[in-house]
C-alpha cells in the first residue's frame, strides 16, 4: 500500500496523456457493456428461457397459424405437463407506429400458471378473469404511456383488424412486474376469447403454442412426439426448446453474437494497442527515474510491479467506470422498447468486463514493465547524462 | 580546510591504498571493460583502492578516465568485469542482484549531478523513497524524513516540488534522500557540477559536514579541483588507472 502514491502520482506526471488513455479504455468498456445489454436483449432479453419449455409453431414459418384445437391433441402427447398457446397481435396505442409494443390474446388462468415469473396481484388476478375486455400491462409499458388500472385504451393492429376497422378497446385490469430484472415488463396481455370473436378472420386459429415438460432430460424427445402427431396434417408443426426458438428469432436478423464479438475484438486489439504504446512512452520518458529507484535499492521485481500496478489502475479504474456508467444506462430502461424491450446487463457481463479490464492492464504493462525491470542501472542513469 | 593524509602514504603500497586497517573499501586489480560493436574499451584496467572509513575521497580525472565507473562498481550499480569488489567486509562483486540491491538500500546513499529527483513528488515524498524499502511505520518514516531535511536546512520546503525549488535546494534535497537511511557510505556524482559557485560551496559545505560531524565516508566525482580542496584525499584517474594522488 506504501508504494501506491508512487504510482498514482507516475499518472499525474502527464495528466493529459492519462486523462486520454482513461477515456479511450472507458468508452471500449462502455461500449462493452452496451452490446452485451444488445445482444442478450436478442437472445431473449436475459431471460433465462425455461429450460421445462417447448415452442410448437407452423413448420413453415412463425407467422402461419395453428389451429387452436391442437391445445388438446399436444396436451394428450405423452411428457406435456401443460400447453398454452399465444398470439402475436401487433399492437399500436393511439394509431402510431412509435406507439408499438408487444402484445398477445392468451387464456389468463392457464397462462399464468406456466409464466410464474409474471407477477400479478390475486385482486388484479380475479378482474382479469372477470372483465371480458380485460387486458393486464407490464410494469414498464405502464410508466411508458403512463397507463393505470381503470384506464380504457383504444388499440389497433394492422394484423388483426375489427371487421368495422375500430379500434380495439381494453380496459386496464392489472399491471404485473417481473420477478426478476430481466422479465421483460413491456407486454400487453389480453383475453383470447374476447379476440377470437371480435376478429374479422382466422377465427380459431392462434400463433403458436408454449408446451411445459414434466422432465426437461427429455424435451427434445417430447418435441419429436408433438412432430410426429402433426405428421403430414395440412398444418405440420416444428417443436423446439425455448432456447433455441429464441436464439433462431435472433438470427432472422443475424449473428448478433459474433457480430458484436467482432466489433469488441477490434476495439479491445485497438485499445490494447493505445493504452499499451501509452505505458511503453511513459516508462521511456522516466529511464532516469527508473535507474535513480533501483540505486537506493528497488529491486527489478518491484519495478516490475510499479509499472504494471500504473497500466492496471489505469485499465481496471477506466474499465470498472465504463462498466458503471453502461450499468446505469441500462437501468434507465430501453432506449427502443419496441425492439428491445428487455434492455438488462447480466451481473456475468459485468464481472466478464471486470476480469477483461485487468487483462487490458496486465497486457498493455507487461513489455515496458519488463524492459524497466532489465534496465541496468548505469545505463539508465547514463542515458539521463 | 583541506586534510590530505594521504600524502603521507608509504609510496610502497599501491597508489589509492592506506595502510589503516580495517578499510571500508577494499578494491583489488579491477577491471572493467565495454564492448561497442567489435570494439573492447577498457574502462578500468587492474584498479586497486583502499578507503577507510570515514574519509571524504575526490576522484578526479578527465572524462572517460573511469571516475563514474568506479563510482559505479563502489555502489554496486555495476558489475566489474574481473576483479574484487569489498565493502564493509562484503563482496559485492559476488552478489546476486536482488542481494545487491538489499545491500545499497543499507549502506548506499548515492547524490547525483542533476539531482534526479522525481518530478511529481513533493521534497518531502523524495526523501521518503528510500524508506519505503524499509519496515518503517508511517510515522516513523516520516520522523527520519524530517530529520533528514532538517539536516540539510529544508524542512519548510518539505511541500514543495522540485521544479519549485533552486538548484542548490533540489541538491540539498537529493542529499537528505541520500542520507536519511543512514548509510555507512555516499557517493556523490559531481554534486556540484550543475550549479553555481555559491550553491556548489554550500553543498560542498554540506558534504563536509555530514563527513566530519556524522562520519559519513563520502566517494566525490568531481572535474572541480576547487571542490576536490574540500575532501580529505584527491585520487586521479587517467586511462582507467589510478595516475596521482594527493592535492589536484
Amino acid at each position: 500500500m506504501k508504494f501506491l502514491y508512487l504510482v498514482y502520482s507516475s499518472l499525474k506526471r502527464k495528466k493529459l496523456r492519462t486523462v486520454l488513455t482513461f477515456l479511450s479504455v472507458f468508452v471500449a468498456f462502455l461500449l462493452f457493456g452496451l452490446l452485451c445489454t444488445i445482444k442478450e436483449a436478442f437472445a431473449g432479453g436475459g431471460n433465462a428461457p425455461g429450460i421445462d419449455r417447448l415452442i410448437v409453431r407452423h413448420r413453415i414459418s412463425l407467422i402461419m397459424t395453428l389451429p387452436v384445437n391442437y391445445e388438446a391433441r399436444i396436451a394428450q402427447v405423452p411428457g406435456v405437463a401443460a400447453v398454452q398457446h399465444w398470439s402475436w397481435f401487433g399492437g399500436l396505442y393511439q394509431n402510431d407506429a412509435k406507439n408499438f409494443f408487444a402484445s398477445f390474446p392468451v387464456n389468463p388462468e392457464p397462462w399464468l400458471e406456466m409464466y410464474p415469473e409474471y407477477l400479478l396481484s390475486d385482486d388484479q388476478k380475479k378482474a382479469w378473469l372477470s372483465t371480458r375486455t380485460g387486458a393486464i400491462v407490464g410494469k414498464s409499458l405502464a410508466e411508458r404511456f403512463k397507463w393505470k388500472i381503470g384506464d380504457r385504451i383504444p388499440i389497433t393492429s394492422p394484423i388483426w383488424p375489427r371487421p368495422n376497422d375500430e379500434a380495439w378497446e381494453f380496459d386496464i385490469v392489472g399491471i404485473y412486474d417481473g420477478a426478476k430484472k430481466s422479465t421483460d415488463t413491456n407486454g400487453l396481455f389480453f383475453r383470447y376469447d374476447y379476440f377470437d370473436e371480435a376478429r374479422a378472420r382466422d377465427k380459431g386459429m392462434v400463433g403458436w403454442y408454449v408446451v411445459r415438460v414434466s422432465d426437461p432430460n427429455n424435451a427434445t424427445e417430447v418435441a419429436k412426439l408433438i412432430d410426429q402427431e402433426f405428421a403430414n396434417s395440412p398444418y405440420e408443426t416444428k417443436a423446439e426448446t425455448e432456447a433455441a426458438f429464441t436464439q433462431g428469432f435472433a438470427q432472422q436478423i443475424g449473428n448478433i453474437g459474433a457480430i458484436l464479438i467482432a466489433i469488441l475484438s477490434a476495439v479491445f486489439f485497438t485499445i490494447l494497442l493505445v493504452s499499451g504504446n501509452t505505458m511503453a512512452q511513459a516508462v521511456r520518458e522516466r529511464t532516469q527515474e527508473i535507474g535513480v529507484l533501483k540505486s537506493m535499492g528497488f529491486t527489478n521485481e518491484l519495478v516490475l510491479v510499479l509499472v504494471l500496478a500504473e497500466s492496471v489502475m489505469v485499465a481496471t479504474s477506466a474499465g470498472l467506470g465504463g462498466l458503471l456508467v453502461s450499468w446505469l444506462i441500462t437501468l434507465g430502461g430501453s432506449p427502443v422498447p419496441n425492439v428491445l424491450p428487455v434492455f438488462v446487463l447480466p451481473m456475468e457481463y459485468l464481472l466478464i468486463g471486470a476480469a477483461m479490464a485487468l487483462f487490458v492492464g496486465l497486457i498493455s504493462g507487461v513489455v515496458p514493465a519488463v524492459s524497466a525491470m532489465r534496465l541496468q542501472i548505469a545505463t539508465a542513469l547514463r542515458r539521463n547524462a | 580546510m583541506t586534510q590530505n593524509p594521504s600524502a603521507t602514504t608509504a609510496v610502497t603500497q599501491p597508489l589509492g591504498t592506506q595502510e589503516s586497517a580495517p578499510p571500508l573499501i577494499r578494491i583489488e586489480k579491477v577491471e572493467k571493460t565495454f564492448r561497442r560493436g567489435p570494439e573492447e574499451i577498457h574502462v578500468l584496467a587492474g584498479l586497486s583502492l583502499t578507503v577507510p572509513r570515514g574519509e571524504f575521497l575526490a576522484l578526479m580525472g578527465p572524462s572517460g578516465s573511469g571516475k563514474s565507473s568506479l563510482l559505479n562498481l563502489i555502489g554496486g550499480l555495476d558489475r566489474a568485469t574481473r576483479g574484487v569488489v569489498e565493502i564493509g567486509g562484503e563482496r559485492i562483486d559476488q552478489m546476486s542482484d536482488r542481494q545487491l540491491a538489499a545491500w545499497r538500500a543499507r549502506h548506499v546513499g548515492f547524490v547525483f549531478q542533476f539531482y534526479n529527483l522525481l518530478s511529481v513528488l513533493s521534497a518531502e515524498r523524495n526523501v521518503e523513497l528510500p524508506l519505503l524499502l524499509t519496515h518503517l511505520s508511517r510515522s516513523e518514516r516520516r520522523k527520519h524524513v524530517e530529520t533528514a531535511l532538517d539536516v540539510v536546512g529544508l524542512r519548510n520546503r518539505a511541500k514543495f516540488t522540485p521544479r519549485t525549488l533552486s538548484g542548490g535546494e533540489q541538491q540539498r534535497v537529493g542529499i537528505a534522500r541520500a542520507i536519511v537511511t543512514d548509510p555507512t557510505l555516499l557517493l556523490c556524482d559531481e554534486p556540484t557540477g550543475d550549479l553555481d559557485r555559491k550553491s556548489g560551496d554550500e553543498i560542498l559545505t554540506l558534504l563536509q559536514a555530514l563527513n566530519r560531524d556524522f562520519g559519513k565516508t563520502i566517494i566525490m566525482v568531481t572535474h572541480d579541483p576547487h571542490a576536490s580542496l574540500r575532501a580529505t584525499r584527491t585520487l586521479h584517474l587517467e586511462k582507467g588507472q589510478l595516475s596521482t594522488e594527493g592535492a589536484p
